[in-house]
């Protein structure tokens, strides 16, 4: 080879190789920009999420706080154009339905929890679960109409107990779930060694298993408790509603999410002032009972100590 | 067998009837809401729910508006909020700071926690108005799309759309939830080894965290259909009430959910009463199929690598 020849050969190499460079700085620059773009993504959609959440609190508080007094909390409803009035009948009965609801729902659902607990693994239990899973995902209102087909349709009227039943049956999957979760966690070498003193193992269960585990379902049940407390469709034809006090469970009775309900879609400003009040209420149980919940959980760990 | 203390038999016994009532409740509500159901599916025969007539004084029912609605809002809710949830689930799992991790966690289950009602209040009040005369105006006279169907039609402000935008506020903290909790399940060493080929952050997540975690965020967005589809108030008291079928997202149209809650305790005669008990069964049984899917696709997920990524 002549130095003629292979100078250009180099030259040629060499382009091909600054070539390539290029083509690879192109390609890290292109990278590096949809990797930005991708990760500001990412955080721009947790700005937007908390966006509503801000926003809805914002309303509720400013337009609500104007309109929750003293009266609220001790008067019920008066007519459409007349001054004062409140909800206190609604959150009476809300409180009402609700016990009806764990009445039925908490034995139940902590009853279940623990066959799924002791169970695991078995063709049963998972059957079980997996249909309490479905029994979750029922729309609410089919919940309301099932019961309305069968406590309200026979007996010719509306009923708390009625409602509180439909609440009732939303909260057992919840706190099936709940209990089997938390007994979960609880660790086998404390079984065991229950076991091993001679324990049977029903008392395993209950003063073991359970007690360990009881912070948890309790958090469970809150949780229960605070989506149920917070359901309309559910109650509309079976507790119906009541404009005036009612303590009865055979009685048609007023619930604060179906006040809201009904004041919203009212067209009175009025009314309206009264439903972003009811909701400020709602809203402040709602989170009260959860931050109870996340307390319990707390102190469960508190207390491990593992 | 026989060895088993009484307590323990009494016991398991117990906890085995308290379990085998969740079947029991499932069968009994699937039975009786057929039941009340089945007037009207024997009247009107499975057409039901692909014809449009309904007439509650001549007593011609059928749910084929109801149906559209359930599914076009719900399919507009997933739209806008599958990419959103992902998005904060990435940012959840991925790139916030331990600090930040748990209040935006707590935040987005707090949006889970509010009541459909108070959302319904919110969408009433200050969502309709918005969407009437910032959004709708914006597409009709901003970007001159008013010509094309989807968004034809006067705007009066309860529209499918604000059913659409409040259902994906309301079903995103789900589907948010489970993917986080899929992602969390992508095991480190995926991470790492697409790290050390260089990978970027997005190109690792694109390409390593986000194809093992599929199908459980398929399935976490599929339980959000199945809370989309069943979701009563808040649709109520936004859509319009309408027994309509149109192309366009701003007319008002009915979901089967909020046509039972608008009007169940108003029905007057037997068949109209079954005929919304009707709808309620179609719904029963559409969440029923969705959830069983969507369960099954999280547990898969949940349990290893699903097939090839």
């Amino acid at each position: 080879m002549t130095a003629a020849t292979a100078r250009p050969r180099a030259e040629a190499v060499s382009s091909h190789r600054e070539l390539l460079a290029k083509r690879a700085r192109q390609t890290r620059g292109r990278r590096r920009v949809v990797n930005y773009v991708m990760v500001s993504a990412s955080y721009l959609s947790a700005a937007v999420v908390a966006l509503p959440l801000i926003l809805i609190l914002v309303y509720l508080i400013k337009q609500g706080a104007s309109s929750v007094g003293w009266s609220f909390f001790t008067q019920p409803p008066v007519p459409a154009g007349e001054p004062g009035g409140g909800m206190a009948n609604a959150m009476v009965g809300t409180l009402i339905l609700v016990a009806i609801a764990s009445l039925v729902g908490l034995p139940i659902g902590i009853g279940a929890g623990l066959f799924l607990a002791e169970q695991r693994g078995t063709r049963t239990a998972n059957a079980v679960r997996f249909l309490s899973d479905v029994l979750n995902g029922l729309p609410s209102i089919v919940i309301g109409i099932f019961a309305w087909q069968v406590l309200v349709r026979p007996l010719h009227h509306y009923s708390a107990l009625a409602g509180g039943l439909a609440l009732g049956a939303m909260m057992i999957p919840l706190v099936t779930r709940a209990t089997e979760e938390m007994t979960r966690v609880v660790p086998t070498s404390l079984r065991e060694a229950a076991l091993a003193l001679g324990y049977t193992k029903w008392r395993t269960s209950l003063s073991v298993v359970l007690r360990t585990a009881l912070p948890g379902i309790v958090t469970g049940a809150l949780v229960a408790v605070a989506r149920v407390a917070g359901e309309t469709a559910p109650l509309i034809f079976t507790a119906f509603g009541n404009q005036f006090w009612s303590f009865s469970p055979f009685k048609p009775i007023a619930a604060l999410p179906m006040s809201i309900y009904s004041y919203a879609i009212s067209p009175y400003d009025d009314w309206h002032r009264q439903a972003w009040a009811g909701a400020l209420v709602l809203l402040a149980l709602v989170f009260i009972i959860s931050l109870a919940a996340r307390f319990a959980t707390r102190a469960r760990y508190g207390l491990g100590g593992d | 067998m026989d060895s088993t203390p009484v307590g323990d038999r009494l016991y398991q016994g117990v906890t085995t009837a308290f379990a085998l009532i969740i079947p029991a409740l499932l069968l009994f509500i699937a039975w009786e809401v057929l039941r009340g159901a089945w007037p009207a599916l024997r009247h009107f025969g499975f057409s039901f729910y692909a014809t449009s007539e309904w007439d509650d004084v001549n007593g011609r029912f059928g749910a084929a508006p109801a149906v559209f609605g359930t599914v076009v809002s719900s399919i507009l809710a997933l739209i806008i909020a599958t990419p959103l949830a992902v998005g904060v689930a990435i940012f959840l799992s991925e790139f916030a700071p331990r600090w930040l991790r748990q209040p935006i966690a707590f935040l987005v289950d707090l949006l889970a926690a509010i009541p459909s009602v108070v959302y319904g209040l919110w969408g009433i009040i200050v969502l309709v108005p918005f969407l009437r005369e910032s959004v709708m105006s914006f597409i009709r006279d901003t970007l001159h799309l008013g010509g094309l169907p989807l968004f034809s039609g006067p705007a009066y402000g309860p529209s499918m759309l604000a059913a659409g935008c409040i259902l994906a506020i309301m079903i995103l903290p789900y589907i948010s939830a489970v993917t986080r909790e899929v992602l969390m399940a992508v095991p480190r060493s995926q991470r790492e080894a697409a790290l050390a080929l260089g990978a970027t952050r997005w190109e690792m997540i694109w390409d390593a965290v986000l194809p093992y975690a599929r199908s459980g965020i398929i399935g976490g967005v599929i339980l959000g259909l199945g809370r989309a589809l069943g979701e009563t108030m808040a649709v109520t008291m936004v859509i319009g009430n309408r027994h309509e079928i149109s192309a366009s997202l701003f007319a008002p149209g009915y979901t089967m959910a909020s046509v039972i809650a608008n009007e169940f305790s108003e029905a007057t005669n037997e068949i109209h009463v079954s005929a919304l008990m009707a709808v309620g069964f179609g719904l029963l049984v559409v969440t029923i199929i969705v959830n069983a899917i969507a369960r099954w696709l999280v547990w898969r997920t949940a349990r290893g690598p699903a097939g090839a990524p």
